[in-house]
């Protein structure tokens, strides 16, 4: 008999039975929306209420753009999740000799506050529930947001917006870093306590484990990493002097579900049990709702292949049954063309419906945590729980999980793991279909006919002219004492959410505003490893 | 054969590049990786002072034939036109024509194997 392996390296049996399932199934596995939520953070699940179904959203200009969210909406989708292009994500402005070819390509461009204003034109941002996939320039990003906000006449306590956040993730996988790990660190702070204190239902981080599995890491791993990394910034916001309490009910999480629909629920069940102990046991939470591991369960492009990209179609709709098998708040899937481009219309449009079909006729959402009591997945979640604690006491070994980031250790590790599991893709022993088994006569087929994303060089020249008015029509005065107290903030030690909501309200530009704070924490230097 | 393994422009995702990098390095050859965000003269810089026979960019991020074109352009500004240029990452089969014209000795789709990947670079 072939033996099967998980990601995470846990061998298969072929049959499962009780002798398997170990432990006190009242204290282990309990109930639905209770302690320690093993089984779900909600009583009821999806029959009180369904997941938000929120694609990753944006390319070219905030028009265009505005114009795709309103189309999404109109089909029932009811949340963004906005996607950058690179130089935003960066802080460089679009007219920056280095964003050249990348203004609006992977997501939409924004200069100043004048950018956020046009994208979420005739979008009511007191009804509507907006992700911010911004890490480094998540500071900046969100001030605009919320001054977009305040300009609709949204009430503060009505504003609900999750900035990603998560800077840790970026030096590891993604890339999207500015400055060092230690000021990084600070500004992701600043906004979490900014966001707590003004904007109660915001929720000022998204710590990911998401791209570090997309990078090439294990399920385990990948859960390890994100409560980690969730660790950290919980120990940060109370060495702040924030009561755990204060914060905690709004931190989220990101993790991806496209492995063995099995594996995936036990990593999510075991993710649910750990962190409800690690923040009730370690850091004293009382408030039940520190204790629930709220997260979005997005696709994972990377399982996603070029060859016969329809069948990635199939490959979404068994994601998304992970992801409601697995209790997520909130889902996201790739698209199928997405090996290829930037997403079709017609892609996103099927990857909405993919996950629709799974909420209303597929049953899987009719009642709370349907696999539980299974011989395999009971088992399963311990057996995964302890390959959590083992990787995160491996990050500990690694001088825990700033250190294993700023040396490069934690990044040398993915990349050893992605390296592992091309080998185990190349050998046959994972198999994927159309790529290295059942591939048709004569190898798969040359890249099909998909509508291919038109890159217009216009989006970059208009995003420039705009730019350029901007810079021409806003108050020179205000915009430079407001980038000059930026500066001198950025010395001191104090939250500097106030001097940035202040620069981006006198319309000074992202990259304006990133080299105020650069002149003071200069730049991360990669450590390369591989 | 030395290979020069780059990231040019502004696009973050490196699991390729670093698979490939160790690929190669498993086959024997010398492999420098410049890391995340090196500029078109930055990477020019490193091939010529690393001295090596081949640079492979890896760019997923759509901006590959500006990226590509700065970084042959330089190459060959600096009389370096015997480092052979070699591109992977989601590049769409329409793009490979005008890649082949700048120069580029081959490319490497998403989805090509690895193992042909690491034969292409013994071959050359």
């Amino acid at each position: 008999m072939k033996e099967i392996r998980l990601h995470a390296g846990i061998p298969v049996k072929p049959v499962y039975g009780p002798e398997d399932v170990t432990g006190d199934a009242e204290r282990e596995i309990g109930r639905p929306g209770e302690y320690p939520f093993t089984r779900g953070i909600h009583r009821h699940m999806y029959r009180d209420r369904l997941w938000t179904m929120r694609q990753y959203v944006g390319f070219g200009t905030p028009g265009e753009t505005n114009a795709r969210f309103k189309y999404l909406m109109a089909h029932g989708q009811d949340a963004l999740n906005v996607a950058f292009d690179l130089p935003t994500q960066l802080g460089l402005d679009s007219d920056d000799p280095r964003a050249e070819g990348e203004v609006g390509r992977v997501g939409m461009a924004v200069d100043s506050l004048a950018d956020m204003e046009e994208a979420f034109a005739g979008i009511p941002l007191d009804r509507v529930s907006v992700s911010l996939t911004i890490n480094g320039m998540a500071a900046p990003i969100t001030a605009m947001y919320y001054a977009v906000a305040e300009k609709q006449g949204a009430a503060r306590e009505r504003v609900v917006t999750t900035p990603q956040n998560d800077i840790l993730k970026e030096f590891v996988a993604r890339g999207t870093w500015i400055y060092p790990v230690a000021p990084s660190m600070r500004l992701v702070g600043d906004l979490i306590e900014f966001s707590t204190q003004r904007y109660p239902r915001s929720n000022p981080v998204s710590v990911c484990g998401y791209h570090i599995r997309e990078a090439g890491c294990t399920t385990a791993q990948e859960m390890a990493y994100g409560l980690a990394i969730a660790a950290a910034y919980v120990e940060m916001m109370m060495g702040r002097g924030l009561a755990v309490d204060d914060f905690a009910p709004r931190i989220s999480f990101n993790f991806t579900a496209w492995g063995k629909i099995f594996e995936e629920v036990a990593k999510f069940r075991a993710g649910r049990r750990l962190y409800a102990r690690m923040m009730r046991e370690r850091f004293g939470a009382e408030n039940p709702r520190s204790w629930m591991l709220r997260t979005l369960i997005g696709g994972g492009g990377s399982s996603f292949v070029a060859q016969e990209p329809e069948n990635n179609i199939v490959r979404g709709a068994y994601i998304a049954l992970a992801g409601a098998l697995a209790g997520g708040q909130t889902m996201a899937l790739p698209t199928y063309d997405e090996a290829y481009t930037i997403p079709s219309a017609k892609a996103q449009l099927i990857a909405l419906r993919t996950m629709q079909i799974c909420a209303e006729e597929s049953g899987a959402a009719d009642t709370a945590d349907p696999l539980a009591g299974s011989y395999y997945v009971e088992a399963l979640t311990n057996e995964m729980e302890g390959k959590i604690v083992e990787e995160m006491a491996q990050v500990e070994r690694m001088g825990g999980i700033v250190d294993a980031v700023k040396t490069g250790a934690l990044q040398a590790e993915v990349a050893r793991q992605a390296y592992l599991f091309e080998q185990r893709l190349n050998s046959g022993e994972i198999p994927k279909v159309g790529v290295n088994c059942h591939v048709a006569d004569g190898g798969a087929a040359d890249e099909p006919e998909l509508e291919l994303y038109g890159f217009d060089p216009a989006v970059a020249e208009a995003q420039v002219s705009r730019l350029a008015r901007v810079r021409r029509d806003r108050d020179h005065a205000a915009t430079r004492a407001a980038l000059r107290r930026l500066t001198d903030e950025a010395r001191g030690t104090g939250n500097l959410m106030e001097p940035i909501m202040d620069a981006v309200t006198a319309y000074a530009t992202l990259g304006e505003m990133c080299r105020a704070m650069k002149d003071v924490f200069g730049e991360h230097k990669e450590p390369v490893r591989f | 054969m030395k290979v020069l393994i780059a990231k040019p422009g502004l696009d973050g995702h490196d699991r390729g590049a670093k698979v490939v990098a160790q690929a190669l390095r498993d086959a024997g050859m010398e492999v420098v990786y410049s890391g995340l965000k090196r500029t078109p003269d930055e990477i020019v810089e490193t091939a010529l002072q690393e001295d090596v026979d081949v640079i492979g960019l890896s760019v997923l991020s759509g901006a590959h034939l500006p990226l590509t074109r700065r970084v042959i352009d330089g190459l060959r500004a600096r009389g370096a036109d015997s480092i052979a240029v070699v591109v992977g990452g989601i590049i769409p089969a329409r793009d490979v024509p005008e890649l082949k014209a700048l120069g580029v000795r081959e490319v490497f789709a998403v989805g090509t194997p690895l193992a042909d990947i690491v034969k292409a670079f013994k071959d050359r």
